[in-house]
C-alpha cells in the first residue's frame, strides 16, 4: 500500500461542489428566516445629523429598522488579547453604536423584512442626513500624518544591519526608485453572508469564515454570552483570500437583528457592500535603494514602505520582512510607516506584505541587473545567503537557487535575448521576465479528533476550515497513512466550532498546523486498536506484542496474521476516538523556515495599442513535500492568476473628493478573465523539510502570488523598455 | 429595487400604446441594462412592458444587398449570421468583442442600441450626476474620468457611450426603424444619438413610447470590407478604452470610399466624416492613415485622467485601417 500523502487524490468535496449540494453560508434552508439589508453611509467622515426611517418602517413586510438610535447596545466584553487575525492596535468597528462616520459605506442602519426584495426596497427608503467633516481620502493627504506603527515586533519596527547609507553612497552601481501598489479588494466569488439563529441564549451562526473559532469568540464577547453558547459553521467557503479571516461587523448586525425580530435573520452582503467593511489590500508606496559593486555583489539595500490604514485601527503587514532575508547583503535597513486615512481597516489579502514588498524588491533587482548588464537569474544566485541574514539561523531548507534553475530550464530562459525589444512574434513585442518568491513556513497549535467507526471507516474532526486549498482531502490522506487504510474510507468533518480547536486558515499555515495533530492522533488510534486486538482472544492477533503490529491496508498485521479494522470493530460497542493537540516546539527556533519560488513569464505587447497580454508562466516552488499534486496545482495556478491581476488589472478607484470607491463592482474592478490566463506550468522541487512538521511539508497558499507582478513588470520592460513601477500596468503607462 | 408592475405584450402597437400612456413605463427585452440599473435604483420604472413575444426577431436580406435586423434578434445570433459576417464583418466583430457569451445570448439588438453609460457617477445614486438627476452637477469632470469621453462632451456631461455594435453600425450607415404612437419613422443611426449639451439626460431622439422595430444595414463595398478593433484593459468582458470601426473600398492603391467611427471616446458612437474625407481619393498608406487619425481626434477635449485616449484612439484607428488595407480583417 503506497502512502496517500503525495498522491493526486481528487477533492473529497468536489462532487458536492459541482452538483450544488455543498451548502455555502447563505444557502442554509432555515425555517422562518427573514432578510436583513444594511444601509451604507455616503460620506467618509462626520456625524449622522438625522435619520428618517418612517417610510422604510411603513414599507411592506418590514419587521424592523435598526439605527444607532434604537439598536440594542451590545455588551462587547473585552478580548483578553486581540484575535490573531485582527489588528493589534486600535478598536474594531462596532456597528450602530454611535452617530460617528469613520469611512464611506459604513453601516448606518439595517432593515429587516420578510423577503429579500422587501428589505431591499425598504432600505432604499431610509433617508440619512450627515454633518460631514473633512476626510483624509487621498494617500497624499494621509502622508502628512504618516507614522511608525505602534505595533512592536518584526513588521512594526525599523530594522538595520551594517551601515546601508554609507554603503549605498559608496556603491559602484545604484538603483533608487519608488514603487506603488494600489488598494486592491479580495473579491471572492461568494460574497460574505451570515445567517443568525437564536435559540434562547444559544446563538448559531452560518457564516463565511476562515476561522470559526475566531468568529465564535468574537460573537460570544459581543453578546456577552459564554463561548459554548455560540456555534459557528462554515463547512464550505467560496473563496476568501483573507477577507474572512477576521469577524466583520455584519455578523454582529445579523445576530443583533435576529435578537430584535426574534426570527432567524440572513444577511448576505452585496458586492458593493463588500467594498465597505470586509477589508482590502492597502495602498502601499515604497522606496527601494540598492547598491552593488561592479560584479553584482549587493552592498546596500534600503527598503521603506508607507501603508494605508484606518483611523480607528492600525493594520500593519509584513511588507518588508522578505527583503531582510532574501539576499546576502551586510548593510540593510527596512523602515515601515503607516498612513491613516478615513477608510475601513485593511485586511490580509493573499500573500499579505510579501506580495507587496516583493513587487518592489524584485523589480528593483531587475533594474540593477539591467544597470549591471547582468542576467537577472545570475544576479540573484550571486547574492544567495548561506544562512538567514536577519536571524543568523541556518536555513531548514532554502531552495531558491534550485527553483530558479528548474524554472529557467522549464521556461527556456536561455533563449531570451537580453536587449530591450529584441524579441518579436509577428507584429508583437515579446518580453521575458523573472522574479523570486518567498513566504514564511508557519505552524500554530491546533487540535484534531479522529474516530474509528464501527464499520472500520475513519472520521477526522476539526474546527479548521477548507476555503479551497483542499483540507478535506489532505487531512484524509494524512489520516489514511497514519491509521493504515484507504483514503476512500476516511471522512473529514470540518468548520464547526463544536469540533476541536483549529487555528485560522491563513498565512499558509493550516496544513502544517493541523496535519501533525491528525497524524499523531491517527497513530495513537492504531496503537490503541493494536492493544485491543492482542488482548482479545477472538482476534487472530491475540497474544502478539502490540508494538510489533503494523497498521496497513485497513487493518493490523503481524507474524503472518492479520485482522481488518472492520472485523476488529465489529466486536466493539462504541467507536474509538483519540483527541489530540499538536503545537510547534516552545523553544527558540534553531532554523529559519521559509518557502521559496521563482516565476518566469512571457508577455506580448502590441506596439501600436500597447495592450499587454501574458502568454505563458512557468513557476517553480520549493515548499517541502507536496501533499497532493492535484490540489497543489489549483493553489499554485490560482495564486499566479491573482498575480496577473495584481500586475495588469486590479485597482480600487477612490474619488478623493468624496472618499468613495467608484468601482465597487465586478464590472469596473477588473480581475483576470479566462482570456487573460495563459498556460501556466507550476513545478515543484522534489524535497522534504521536516523543520516544522513530521510530514516534511511547508505551505503553498500565499507563495504563488508573491513575485508574479514583478516578473510581469520585468517582462514588460524587456519588451518595451518602459519600467512601470506603479501597478497595475495599464496602457497609458506604456504610451 | 422599487416595486413595479409587469405586463407582456404580443403586438408592437399595443406595446407602444401601453408605454406611451404611462410616463414611468419602460420596455424590457433582454433586460441586461434595465434590470442591472433597477437593482441599483438608477432606473425606477413603475411598469415594465415585456416585448420579447413581439415578432421582431428575424434577420433578412433586403433587396439591393442590405440586411434588416429585427430589434429582438439576440446579439449572439446577429454576430454569427452569414449575412452579417459576409456583408458587415465590422458589425459581427464588434458584437463578438462585446460583453460575455451569456450576455450576448440574452441581450437584444434594439436594447443594445439603448445601452446606458458605465460612467461610475451615473451608477452611484449617492453622488451628483446631470444625466441621472438633471441640474445636480457632473462629478466625473473633476473625478474618475479615465474611461470617459473626450469627444462630444459638454461641461454638463462627459459620459461615454459604452457600446461596440453601435460604433460599427454608425460607421456603416445603419438606419433605425421606429414605431411610435403617431406612426412609423426611420432615423439614421448617426442622428439617433445626441450629444449631451445642456441636457445629458436625453441620449437619443427616441421619444417616450417609441419602439425600435429593426435596424437596416445598407450594402456597400466599404461595408463588406470593414473591420472593428477594440482596445481594452483585459482580454475579454470589458468595455473599450478606445475602439475603431473602419470600412474601406480600395481600388488599385487609391481609397474610393471610407467609413470611420470611434468608440470609447465619444458621448455617442463617434462617426468621423472628417477622417473619411481625409482618406477618400488618397493612397492607402500609413501617412494617409496617420493624417486621418489626427483629424478624427482634432476636436478632442481631454480631462484629468483621459488625455492618453487621444494618442491611443489615433493609434487604434491607424492600426484598424492598416489591418484592413493589408487585406486582413
Amino acid at each position: 500500500m503506497s502512502p496517500a500523502v503525495g498522491q493526486p487524490i481528487p477533492r473529497k468535496e468536489g462532487r458536492a461542489k459541482v452538483t450544488g449540494r455543498a451548502r455555502f453560508a447563505a444557502e442554509y434552508p432555515i425555517r422562518g428566516v427573514v432578510h436583513a439589508i444594511p444601509v451604507l453611509s455616503t460620506i467618509s467622515r462626520g456625524r449622522i445629523s438625522s435619520i428618517d426611517t418612517a417610510a422604510a418602517q411603513a414599507a411592506p413586510g418590514v419587521l424592523a429598522v435598526l439605527t444607532h438610535l434604537n439598536a440594542p447596545k451590545l455588551p462587547y466584553r473585552p478580548f483578553e488579547r486581540p484575535l490573531e487575525t485582527s489588528t493589534r492596535v486600535g478598536v474594531f468597528f462596532k456597528p450602530l453604536r454611535d452617530d460617528v462616520i469613520r469611512f464611506n459605506r459604513q453601516y448606518v442602519a439595517v432593515v429587516v423584512a420578510t423577503t429579500l426584495e422587501q428589505a431591499e426596497a425598504a432600505a432604499a427608503l431610509v433617508r440619512v442626513s450627515y454633518a460631514p467633516l473633512r476626510a483624509i481620502s487621498s494617500f497624499e493627504e494621509g502622508l502628512s500624518a504618516a507614522h511608525q506603527p505602534r505595533e512592536k515586533g518584526s513588521r512594526g519596527l525599523p530594522y538595520q544591519r551594517g551601515d546601508p547609507e554609507l554603503a549605498f553612497a559608496a556603491a559602484a552601481v545604484r538603483v533608487d526608485q519608488r514603487y506603488t501598489i494600489p488598494t486592491e479588494h479580495h473579491n471572492p466569488l461568494e460574497t460574505h453572508a451570515t445567517i443568525a439563529v437564536w435559540n434562547g441564549n444559544q446563538l448559531t451562526l452560518y457564516d463565511k469564515s476562515q476561522w470559526v473559532k475566531g468568529v465564535q469568540q468574537h460573537a460570544a464577547l459581543a453578546f456577552g454570552i459564554p463561548y459554548d453558547q455560540v456555534r459557528v459553521l462554515s463547512p464550505f467557503v467560496g473563496g476568501a483570500f483573507g477577507s474572512a479571516l477576521r469577524p466583520w461587523a455584519h455578523i454582529d448586525l445579523a445576530a443583533m437583528a435576529a435578537q430584535v425580530v426574534k426570527r432567524p435573520v440572513k444577511l448576505s452582503l452585496t458586492r458593493e457592500a463588500m467594498y465597505g467593511t470586509t477589508g482590502f489590500r492597502p495602498e502601499t508606496r515604497m522606496r527601494v535603494r540598492l547598491g552593488a559593486n561592479a560584479s553584482g555583489t549587493l552592498t546596500a539595500v534600503m527598503h521603506e514602505a508607507w501603508g494605508q490604514t484606518s483611523t480607528y485601527e492600525e493594520y500593519t503587514e509584513n511588507t518588508l520582512d522578505a527583503t531582510r532575508l532574501m539576499y546576502a547583503v551586510p548593510n540593510l535597513s527596512t523602515v515601515p510607516r503607516l498612513v491613516p486615512m478615513h477608510v475601513s481597516t485593511p485586511q490580509y489579502m493573499r500573500g499579505p506584505g510579501e506580495a507587496t514588498g516583493m513587487f518592489a524588491l524584485e523589480t528593483a533587482l531587475d533594474e540593477l541587473a539591467v544597470a549591471l548588464r547582468m542576467d537577472p537569474v545570475a544576479l540573484r544566485i550571486k547574492n544567495e545567503p548561506l544562512a538567514d541574514p536577519e536571524s543568523k539561523l541556518p536555513w531548514s531548507l532554502r531552495s531558491y537557487v534550485q527553483t530558479m534553475q528548474l524554472g529557467a530550464e522549464r521556461f527556456g530562459w536561455a533563449r531570451r535575448t537580453p536587449a530591450v525589444g529584441s524579441m518579436k512574434d509577428g507584429g508583437l513585442l515579446i518580453g521575458m521576465g523573472m522574479a523570486g518568491a518567498t513566504y514564511p513556513a508557519l505552524r500554530f497549535p491546533t487540535s484534531a479528533r479522529i474516530r474509528m467507526n464501527l464499520s472500520g471507516s475513519v472520521t477526522v474532526l476539526s474546527a479548521a476550515t477548507d476555503i479551497g486549498p483542499g483540507t478535506y482531502t489532505s487531512m484524509a490522506q494524512v489520516a489514511a497513512d497514519a491509521v493504515g487504510l484507504d483514503v476512500a474510507l476516511v471522512n473529514v468533518e470540518l468548520a464547526d466550532s463544536k469540533l476541536p480547536y483549529a487555528h485560522a486558515q491563513g498565512a499558509s499555515a493550516l496544513f502544517a498546523s493541523l496535519s501533525p495533530a491528525v497524524r499523531e492522533a491517527g497513530r495513537q488510534l492504531a496503537r490503541q486498536l493494536a492493544a485491543r486486538a492482542v488482548a482479545d482472544q477472538r482476534s487472530p492477533l491475540y497474544g502478539l506484542k502490540a508494538e510489533t503490529l503494523t497498521a496497513v491496508n485497513g487493518g493490523l498485521s503481524g507474524a503472518g496474521k492479520r485482522e481488518s479494522y472492520a472485523a476488529l470493530m465489529a466486536r466493539s460497542d462504541a467507536p474509538l476516538e483519540v483527541h489530540l493537540t499538536s503545537a510547534p516546539p516552545m523553544s527558540a527556533p534553531k532554523q529559519s523556515t521559509h518557502c521559496f519560488g521563482s516565476h518566469f513569464v512571457e508577455v506580448s505587447v502590441d506596439p501600436d495599442v500597447l495592450e499587454v497580454r501574458v502568454r505563458r508562466v512557468v513557476s517553480a516552488f520549493g515548499v517541502g513535500r507536496v501533499v497532493n499534486p492535484r490540489t497543489a496545482h489549483s493553489q499554485a495556478v490560482g495564486g499566479i492568476i491573482g498575480g496577473i491581476g495584481m500586475a495588469l488589472h486590479e485597482q480600487t478607484h477612490t474619488d478623493p473628493r468624496y472618499g468613495r470607491i467608484m468601482n465597487a463592482n465586478l464590472s469596473e474592478y477588473l480581475i483576470p478573465v479566462h482570456a487573460d490566463v495563459p498556460p501556466i506550468e507550476a513545478v515543484y522541487l522534489d524535497e522534504v523539510d521536516y523543520a516544522i512538521g513530521p510530514l516534511g511539508a511547508k505551505g503553498l497558499g500565499e507563495l504563488p502570488i508573491v513575485g508574479v507582478a514583478a516578473a510581469i513588470s520585468n517582462a514588460v520592460y524587456h519588451a518595451t523598455g518602459k519600467r512601470v513601477r506603479d501597478l497595475p500596468i495599464t496602457i497609458e503607462k506604456l504610451l | 429595487m422599487r416595486a413595479f408592475n409587469y405586463s407582456k405584450t404580443r403586438a408592437a402597437g399595443d406595446a407602444v400604446m401601453t408605454v406611451s400612456g404611462q410616463p414611468e413605463a419602460k420596455f424590457i427585452a433582454g433586460g441586461t441594462t434595465l434590470v442591472d440599473l433597477m437593482r441599483i435604483n438608477v432606473e425606477t420604472p413603475a411598469q415594465v412592458v415585456d416585448i420579447n413575444a413581439l415578432p421582431l426577431k428575424t434577420i433578412q436580406a433586403l433587396p439591393g444587398g442590405g440586411v434588416r435586423i429585427g430589434a429582438l434578434a439576440r446579439m449572439s445570433e446577429v454576430a454569427e449570421h452569414p449575412l452579417i459576417v459576409q456583408g458587415f464583418p465590422a458589425v459581427s466583430q464588434a458584437l463578438l468583442l462585446s460583453a460575455s457569451p451569456q450576455l450576448r445570448n440574452k441581450a437584444s439588438i434594439g436594447g443594445n442600441l439603448m445601452q446606458r453609460t458605465r460612467c461610475p457617477y451615473f451608477r452611484d445614486t449617492a453622488l451628483p450626476c446631470n444625466k441621472r438627476e438633471p441640474g445636480s452637477g457632473c462629478s466625473a469632470i473633476g473625478g474618475e474620468n479615465r474611461m470617459l469621453a473626450i469627444l462630444g462632451t459638454s461641461e454638463n456631461c462627459i459620459a461615454t457611450n459604452a457600446g461596440d455594435m453601435a460604433v460599427s453600425m454608425s460607421a456603416l450607415d445603419a438606419v433605425v426603424r421606429i414605431r411610435g404612437p403617431k406612426g412609423d419613422r426611420t432615423v439614421n443611426l448617426v442622428d439617433f444619438y445626441v450629444v449631451p449639451g445642456s441636457t445629458p439626460n436625453i441620449e437619443t431622439v427616441l421619444q417616450h413610447g417609441e419602439l425600435i422595430l429593426a435596424i437596416d444595414l445598407p450594402a456597400a463595398p466599404h461595408a463588406a470590407r470593414s473591420h472593428y478593433l477594440k482596445v481594452r484593459d483585459r482580454a475579454s468582458y470589458e468595455f473599450a478604452v478606445t475602439s475603431a470601426a473602419v470600412g474601406l473600398d480600395v481600388q488599385g492603391s487609391t481609397i474610393r470610399s471610407a467609413r470611420v467611427a470611434l468608440g470609447g471616446v465619444g458621448t455617442k458612437p463617434w462617426r468621423s466624416k472628417e477622417a473619411e474625407a481625409a482618406l477618400v481619393g488618397r493612397p492607402a498608406t500609413e501617412a494617409t492613415f496617420v493624417a486621418a487619425a489626427q483629424i478624427a481626434l482634432s476636436g478632442a477635449k481631454p480631462r484629468s485622467q483621459n488625455a492618453f485616449k487621444i494618442p491611443l484612439a489615433q493609434r487604434t484607428l491607424v492600426k484598424a485601417l492598416r489591418t484592413l488595407a493589408g487585406g486582413g480583417s
